[in-house]
């Protein structure tokens, strides 16, 4: 499952990352790590960027980049 | 104090893990701000003495980690690679141990010397997280300070540990982190380079470190050379890890990193229950709600128009008498004025004065702006404000976090476009950032207001209402599709980052940290633009002035000088005061009288006009009876010949004026400039008037007064412009209006747009493109407008539903990046490739201690 197809208040287990470099590093860096668990919080108001958190972080992302994002959902 | 410094230290942290808290509680006022080399990311240094020595502190930009490549990370990173600090302090923010480590981890692989900063430590107990500093130092082998500095606590502790280790200088042994499955490549990459060192040589940096470098693949060329073919041979290796394994170096590395600092976190901590939903995530629930989120957001953006825009401005009023008393001696120190001859030097003094006037006039209303952005800053609120407006804005080649440069660049009425540009700096987006600052500047600015509020009245009085609207909104549709067709065209393939951002927990800002930062914004305004306006206004004085008038002319005033004297002697004649008549003997006169009407304008009641009929009479007796005559019939007739003189003097400088801007270079630029702007109805004394806006656009109302100064005497200038001898109709003006907001910014702005684009190209380009647009809007809005035959309200709401419809058509045309799959837009497909966890390999490759990942 990809992250963008989850919905507010589901959780589930970051397996992959599937995307280009910049977006790989960048999303390591923030702590998205395959391994960790994450929950989405909620949607923006038009539904898009989507707010998630990891190890009670919280991250702020766009629908295109939460597609790069494979979840086990729990 | 400063740049004596015998140590130099650096502050390295994570965003929003107090760092600048940190960075102003050590070195208080002494502070500089500038931009490290080649790139527009803020350089922060301050002093403050450790131990008997003055130290230098550089603040580096705040970074999640040094692998990721955006520009904050390589000037991080390049300046700890340096070598020049002496040591570096990592703060951690304690509410977030996990993650803040990551980043201490990469330091200490390094093996530079290090000082860890527990920050915000008062929150961690509030939320129940309690790190063990004794044994976060054991593991981590370096010291570790416990501080809440934003509470004041902590700080003492902090400078005796900085002094305690400047005082011993060494390198902190590097840590050790396991890689597990990346260990056999980095064991064979250390050995190639413990036997062929490179250069320099020996490295200042650990084998194992510079082998982990080299096989994330982060480019770490820069003052380091190493052994020929390392590099292919990572290269290769890099994609030999990622066949094998299934991910990439650097997701192993990054979670090698991960799961020491899960480890360390978790063994540091004395309890790890944070109890329920944490307090920002609740105030999140309102502040980013699907309808009150949107709601707030106005609210929060209408209310810093309003405390800034309106209100500063209202602090203007008690700050313009300061600014008044000094144009005040500035005329008076200044060579007095002739009859007809203005000395140069008063004139260009004076010109100056207003000059610089105009811009320290609106201090004030930045003040409080950037007082109040800083609030918004330091509080959180702003990558909110980006997450409700991201998906809106991007549609038109914007960004979410483009809406506060765009609130302060006057979204509605009333803005400014230097505090708007340079709060585009958060913006991390390249092409965005650069969309958002090249339009800005078409946005209604506090100085475009007076020739709007000036024409509607002169020309659109029936329709004010609907014409205010027009002007306050049709800068918004024009910006929308620039902003499109400019992110699909010159921006095109300019870099796009990530929007991945950090939702960071709300703080309460403080009154030190927020007056400091606009001190300091305040500071660098003035500083930037302050010079080169006045270099400008000195520029735009000249072309005004010379060559200056004709002998013929000269012959003329002198002859109308005569004639005006002559009268005035004949008025006087046998009367006690004959004795004024002749030119020396009656500028006093008509200098006095000036003052006294200027000083009786201000006069609000009776008693000041008698204090003020006092002071006069005292200064002079004699003038005193003619300007305020007692009833005697001679000393009426005097007065009455004496205002006469003196009304006949103004129309003679006035028309000078008027002759000297026409014959001046600026002038015939102006009439050079006829054949093209014809098909707008600008004729050349509008030109003028627009050219004379390039320094301040404030200057384009006082130059059309100057420009139409007429005899029929004081009556407005909305009087003057609408009587019909100007030639203008509405349609005129209307072009005039749409040309205005589509004018070039001022040089101020332009000064700014060079400066955060770090381009000059830029810079000219933000000048060149709104001059084009703004012609060929205002050729077809009258040229059309005249053809059709229609009226300047028809032609108004014509040009209206055309941008609104350009507007729509601009946010209907898709984004183009919505191509497949996982891949982002634009990244050629060669770059893109899938990683991930192999099925069935559970804790060792995807491992975290128990209850450490989020249950």
């Amino acid at each position: 499952m990809l992250l963008h197809e989850m919905k507010p208040g589901e959780e589930g287990m970051i397996t992959g990352l599937d995307s280009s470099e910049a977006l790989v590093r960048r999303l390591l860096a923030l702590g998205v790590c395959p391994g960790l668990r994450l929950r989405v919080v909620r949607n923006a108001p038009l539904r898009d960027p989507m707010e998630v958190e990891i190890d009670r972080r919280h991250l702020s992302l766009r629908r295109d980049e939460a597609r790069c994002i494979e979840v086990k959902p729990a | 104090m400063k740049r004596k410094a015998v140590f130099l230290i650096a502050l390295a942290g994570q965003p929003n893990c107090g760092k600048s808290t940190v960075f102003n509680a050590l070195t208080g006022a002494h502070q500089q701000a500038a931009n490290w080399p080649g790139v527009t990311v803020d350089r922060k240094s301050g002093w403050c003495r450790i131990g008997g020595h003055t130290v230098e502190v550089v603040d580096l930009p705040g970074t999640y980690s040094l692998t990721s490549l955006s520009p904050e990370e390589r000037v991080a990173r390049d300046f700890l690679f340096s070598g020049e600090a002496a040591l570096a302090v990592n703060i951690v923010d304690a509410t977030g141990l996990t993650q803040g480590l990551t980043l201490t981890l990469e330091l200490r692989e390094m093996g530079i010397p290090l000082i860890v900063n527990l920050n915000m430590i008062d929150r961690a107990e509030k939320e129940g997280l309690v790190p063990d500093t004794a044994l976060l130092a054991d593991k981590l082998r370096v010291p570790v300070v416990a501080t809440a500095i934003k509470r004041r606590l902590g700080k003492r502790s902090l400078l005796q540990a900085l002094a305690n280790r400047l005082a011993v200088p060494q390198n902190s042994e590097p840590f050790r982190i396991d890689y597990g499955p990346l260990e056999p490549w980095l064991e064979e990459i250390e050995r190639k380079l413990l036997v062929e060192p490179g250069e320099p040589s020996p490295s200042p940096f650990p084998a194992r470190w510079l082998a982990v470098k080299l096989l994330e693949g982060a480019g770490m060329k820069q003052g380091l050379c190493y052994p020929s073919g390392l590099e292919a041979f990572a290269a290769e290796q890099r994609k030999i890890i990622t066949e094998r394994t299934g991910e990439r170096p650097e997701t192993h590395l990054a979670r090698g990193r991960y799961r020491a600092a899960a480890a360390i976190a978790a063994a540091c901590r004395h309890r790890n229950v944070p109890k329920g939903r944490p307090l920002s995530e609740r105030i999140d629930d309102v502040v980013c709600h699907r309808l009150a989120g949107p709601i707030i957001l106005v609210a929060v953006m209408f209310l810093l128009y309003y405390l800034s825009i309106v209100q500063g401005y209202r602090l203007t009023a008690y700050t313009w008498p300061l600014l008044a008393q000094v144009r005040q001696w500035v005329e008076a120190v200044s060579p007095a004025a002739g009859f007809v001859d203005i000395p140069l030097l008063r004139s260009f003094a004076l010109w100056m004065t207003d000059s610089v006037n105009a811009l320290l006039n609106y201090l004030p209303v930045f003040f409080v702006l950037f007082t109040l952005i800083a609030i918004l800053e330091d509080s959180g609120y702003m990558p909110r404000m980006a997450f409700i407006m991201d998906r809106l804005l991007r549609r038109f080649g914007l960004h979410g976090q483009s809406v506060l440069p765009m609130v302060l660049g006057g979204v509605y009425v009333g803005g400014c476009a230097v505090p708007a540009i340079m709060a585009c700096k958060g913006i991390p987006d390249e092409r965005a950032r650069l969309a958002t600052m090249l339009t800005i500047p078409l946005l209604n600015c506090l100085a475009k207001v007076p020739l709007y509020v000036l024409l509607i009245n002169a020309y659109f009085a029936p329709h004010k209402g609907f014409a205010m609207f027009f002007i306050a909104s049709i800068s918004l549709l024009l910006v929308l599709p620039m902003a499109k067709l400019l992110s699909l065209t010159v921006l095109r393939k300019k870099e796009e980052a990530p929007f991945v951002m950090e939702m960071p927990a709300y703080h309460l800002p403080t009154i030190r940290g927020t007056v400091a930062k606009a001190v300091a914004r305040l500071w660098l305004y003035l500083r930037k633009i302050a010079t080169v306006v006045v270099v400008v206004a000195a520029v735009v004085f000249v072309l005004l002035q010379f060559p200056g008038p004709t002998a013929e002319q000269t012959s003329h005033y002198e002859d109308r000088k005569g004639k005006l004297l002559a009268g005035f002697a004949e008025a006087v004649a046998g009367t006690p005061y004959a004795a004024l008549a002749g030119e020396e003997k009656i500028m006093p006169l008509l200098l006095y009288g000036e003052a006294y009407r200027k000083a009786r304008l201000k006069a609000r009641n009776a008693g000041e006009t008698a204090a003020l009929h006092r002071r006069y009479a005292e200064q002079n007796p004699f003038f005193f009876r003619i300007v305020q005559p007692d009833g005697d019939p001679q000393t009426v007739k005097v007065n009455r010949a004496w205002r006469r003189l003196a009304a006949e003097r103004e129309f003679l400088l006035a028309d000078r004026r008027k002759e000297r801007f026409e014959d001046s270079l600026l002038g015939r630029l102006g009439k050079q400039m006829e054949p093209f702007t014809a098909g707008a109805g600008f004729d050349w004394r509008v030109n003028v008037a627009l050219l004379s806006a390039l320094a301040a656009k404030e200057s384009s109302v006082a130059t059309l007064g100057a420009i139409y100064a007429q005899e029929e005497g004081n009556a407005p200038l909305e009087g003057r412009l609408n009587a019909g001898a100007s030639g203008l109709t509405p349609l005129h003006a209307l072009a005039l209006m749409i040309f205005m907001v589509l004018y070039p910014p001022c040089i101020g702005t332009a000064i700014v747009v060079k400066t955060q684009s770090g381009s000059v190209p830029w810079m000219l380009f933000s000048l060149a493109y709104p001059v084009l647009l703004g012609m060929a809007a205002a050729t077809w809005i009258f040229s059309s407008g005249r053809l059709l035959g229609l009226s300047g309200v028809q032609a108004m709401a014509a040009f209206y539903g055309l941008t609104l419809c350009l507007t729509m058509l601009a946010a209907i045309i898709g984004p183009r990046h919505r191509k497949g799959k996982g891949s982002l837009r634009g990244l050629p497909a060669g770059k893109i490739e899938r990683v991930e966890c192999p099925q069935g390999v559970p804790p060792p490759r995807c491992p975290l201690p128990q209850g450490e990942a989020k249950t």
